[in-house]
């Protein structure tokens, strides 16, 4: 039976919890910070930062970006397709002899070549960064918080999501506060 | 010894401060966003005029397509007038605009920072600019489709041959990657102009284009990522378009544009052009925004060295065209440069070896390369130059050609002059929307080579 159950389930549900947020005046504070996550085996969480701070990312343990593979694929990909569009072009479409030159010679396809291989790099440098950050997003949750807002100007934060294994609210509130924060609040999903 | 000029030092690298007067994350984000939240009336001043110049640029292109390509000056032989001039000079000044983003940052100069935002929009209109004049040019702008390799129903395809074709593939991929590159550099900052939004309309328009931006680490890593490998893609695209670019002249038998030098020779002017164009359009607009101290004097002075340096090489590259012209031995190209110094174009000739070879050298002086009034009048006496470059190359090697009986001078008609005063109207009207509704300095990257975004701050014990 359909509108019982969705009676209760708004009655007794909880509101469901996306994690802690940690807030930070420094960017050294959020740094210490990091390593101190890192060491005690979170693996859902991130930290949030004004501007990209200096190996942020090592302290935090995150594995190198494979953006540079799927950058190097589509400058291929891009270089393979100008040399085809053009061999294709001059010799089985449209083969005109021009100044008694052969119809097909690599020396005077180079600009072309090289030019769309830059334009799919570029589009694979910027589509791929996208996909990988999950980029747009529009919604998500620390965008409640209004001191959020502030991590486009001058503060730190560190969030350590809900679901992950090791998260035990006050187990990981009391961590979050040992690391200097200067606020720690539960945020909703 | 004159008194010396001393800059600021950060205390710890002992390197010249990037940011004067040591203000803070927020007060960085106060100084570049507040002129956008509330816009002074002074802007309306710059607005205003290059809407009007815009006017004319419409008004010319209108005529243009009334009456055709006709109303301009050309002529047989000098059928490249002001159009191919115009699109050379607007290309190259988009040069700059990449240099500092793409190439100074691949060599980590870090005072980049606080002009490279700006130098990359000046970079995506001067390139708007320059499309519009071989577009037109082509007499029938509307099937220039015909350009790209469109399967359609004549069965043709474009000649791969010609360095024209080459020019289509060049400019747009330039523009293309120029506009992804500035934009990927935009979208933290319009995170932060959507977080510090007081009204609905702002925080959605700039929340849109900022794709849910939220700074986070793990999105930090790819995004500096793909900000590298742009810059290390885009840095020998920028060297490319103006290569192609001067294929355009040196890959046809005329002498005069038949050299090899034509490469490196027009890469070093766009250089030169550009670097001048981003002075006229900063020095105004770090006094009328109180940005001194972010795009600072040692800004200037940096800039000003490198219009030394490429002006020098165009200096240089003047000469040996004149070496490699009695060098060579050739006639008809020892003709094209003694009629290009002496003939009916002399006075075009000694316009632009005033302003490009003599202006630079005034930078030698420490005085004037910190001096913004000074250095004001040298860029404007340099985009000049450059300009009658581009004229000088264009057209006095195509006037009097292999047959005397051919010759003929060519003048501009008030329609050319239209289109180049207009194409100003749109850049510049351009430029001010941006200052009016975009950040105009990178935020995000001023903060970071700011001391206080080190995360191992001098006397820290575990310092990696």
């Amino acid at each position: 039976m359909a509108t019982p159950k969705q009676g209760s389930q708004t009655k007794s549900k909880r509101t469901k919890k996306f994690g802690l947020l940690a807030e930070y005046d420094s960017a050294a504070a959020v740094f210490k910070a990091c390593e101190k996550v890192r060491d005690a085996g979170y693996k859902r969480w991130d930290s949030y930062t004004p501007f990209p701070v200096h190996n942020l990312d090592k302290a935090m343990g995150v594995k190198p970006s494979v953006l540079p593979f799927i950058v190097f694929a589509c400058g291929m990909t891009g270089a393979a397709c100008g040399l085809l569009l053009q061999w294709w072009s001059s010799t089985i479409a449209y083969p005109l002899i021009i100044a008694g030159k052969p119809l097909f010679s690599y020396q005077a396809n180079v600009p072309v070549t090289f030019e769309l291989g830059i334009l799919f790099a570029a589009f694979g440098a910027v589509f791929g960064m996208l996909g990988l950050n999950k980029l747009p997003m529009y919604y998500h949750p620390l965008f409640n918080v209004a001191r959020f807002a502030r991590v486009t100007d001058d503060k730190f934060f560190i969030a350590i999501e809900a679901n992950d294994q090791k998260y035990d609210l006050e187990k990981t509130r009391k961590l979050l506060e040992e690391t200097g924060a200067t606020s720690v609040e539960e945020v909703d999903d | 010894m004159a008194s010396k000029q001393r800059d600021p030092l950060d205390p710890v690298r002992g390197r010249k401060l990037l940011v004067e007067g040591g203000p803070s994350f927020h007060d960085v984000t106060e100084q570049v966003c507040s002129p956008v939240e509330q816009p002074s009336l002074a802007w309306w001043l710059a607005f205003l005029p290059s809407l009007a110049l815009l006017g004319v640029f419409g008004v010319s292109l209108f005529w243009l397509l009334w009456r055709g390509v006709g109303v301009w000056g050309l002529n047989n032989p000098v059928d490249w007038g002001w159009a191919i001039v115009d699109f050379v000079f607007w290309v190259g000044i988009g040069h700059a605009g990449t240099l500092i983003s793409a190439i100074l940052f691949l060599f980590r100069q870090q005072w980049r920072t606080a002009v490279n935002r700006s130098a990359e929009a000046m970079t995506i209109f001067a390139v708007i600019c320059a499309l519009v004049f071989p577009t037109f040019h082509t007499g029938r702008p509307w099937v220039i489709y015909w350009a790209l390799p469109i399967p359609n129903q004549m069965q043709m395809w474009p000649n791969f041959r010609s360095p024209l074709l080459w020019d289509v593939f060049a400019v747009s991929t330039y523009f293309t990657v120029s506009l992804l590159f500035w934009y990927v550099g935009l979208v933290p900052d319009l995170a932060t102009m959507r977080d510090r939004a007081t009204t609905k309309i702002r925080r959605v328009a700039y929340g849109i284009f900022a794709l849910g931006w939220r700074g986070s680490t793990r999105h930090w890593q790819h995004y500096e990522k793909a900000y590298l490998l742009l810059a290390g893609l885009a840095t020998p695209l920028v060297l490319s378009v103006h290569t192609i670019v001067s294929f355009d002249f040196a890959v046809s038998q005329l002498p005069g544009w038949h050299t090899t030098i034509f490469p490196p020779y027009f890469v070093a002017g766009a250089i030169f052009s550009g670097f001048a164009m981003v002075l006229t359009l900063l020095i105004p607009i770090r006094k009328w925004y109180g940005l001194e101290h972010i795009i600072t004097i040692k800004h200037m002075e940096n800039m000003a060295k490198i219009i030394l340096l490429t002006g020098s090489m165009v200096g240089y590259a003047y000469g040996m065209e004149f070496f490699i012209a009695w060098y060579s031995g050739n006639p008809y190209e020892t003709f094209a440069f003694v009629n290009r110094a002496f003939g009916p174009y002399a006075w075009a000739y000694w316009i632009m070896v005033s302003c490009n070879v003599i202006t630079p050298q005034f930078v030698w002086f420490k005085k004037i390369r910190r001096s913004p009034t000074a250095l004001f009048i040298l860029s404007i006496f340099v985009n000049i130059g450059m300009w009658f470059e581009r004229f000088v190359i264009t057209v006095t090697s195509l006037h009097r050609d292999f047959l005397p009986s051919s010759w003929d001078y060519y003048s501009a008609t008030i329609w050319d002059v239209g289109m180049l005063v207009g194409s100003f109207g749109l850049f510049f009207t351009l430029f001010c929307l941006f200052i009016r509704y975009l950040p105009m300095i990178a935020i995000a990257e001023i903060k970071a080579v700011m001391p206080e975004a080190n995360p191992h701050p001098p006397g820290d014990e575990d310092d990696h």
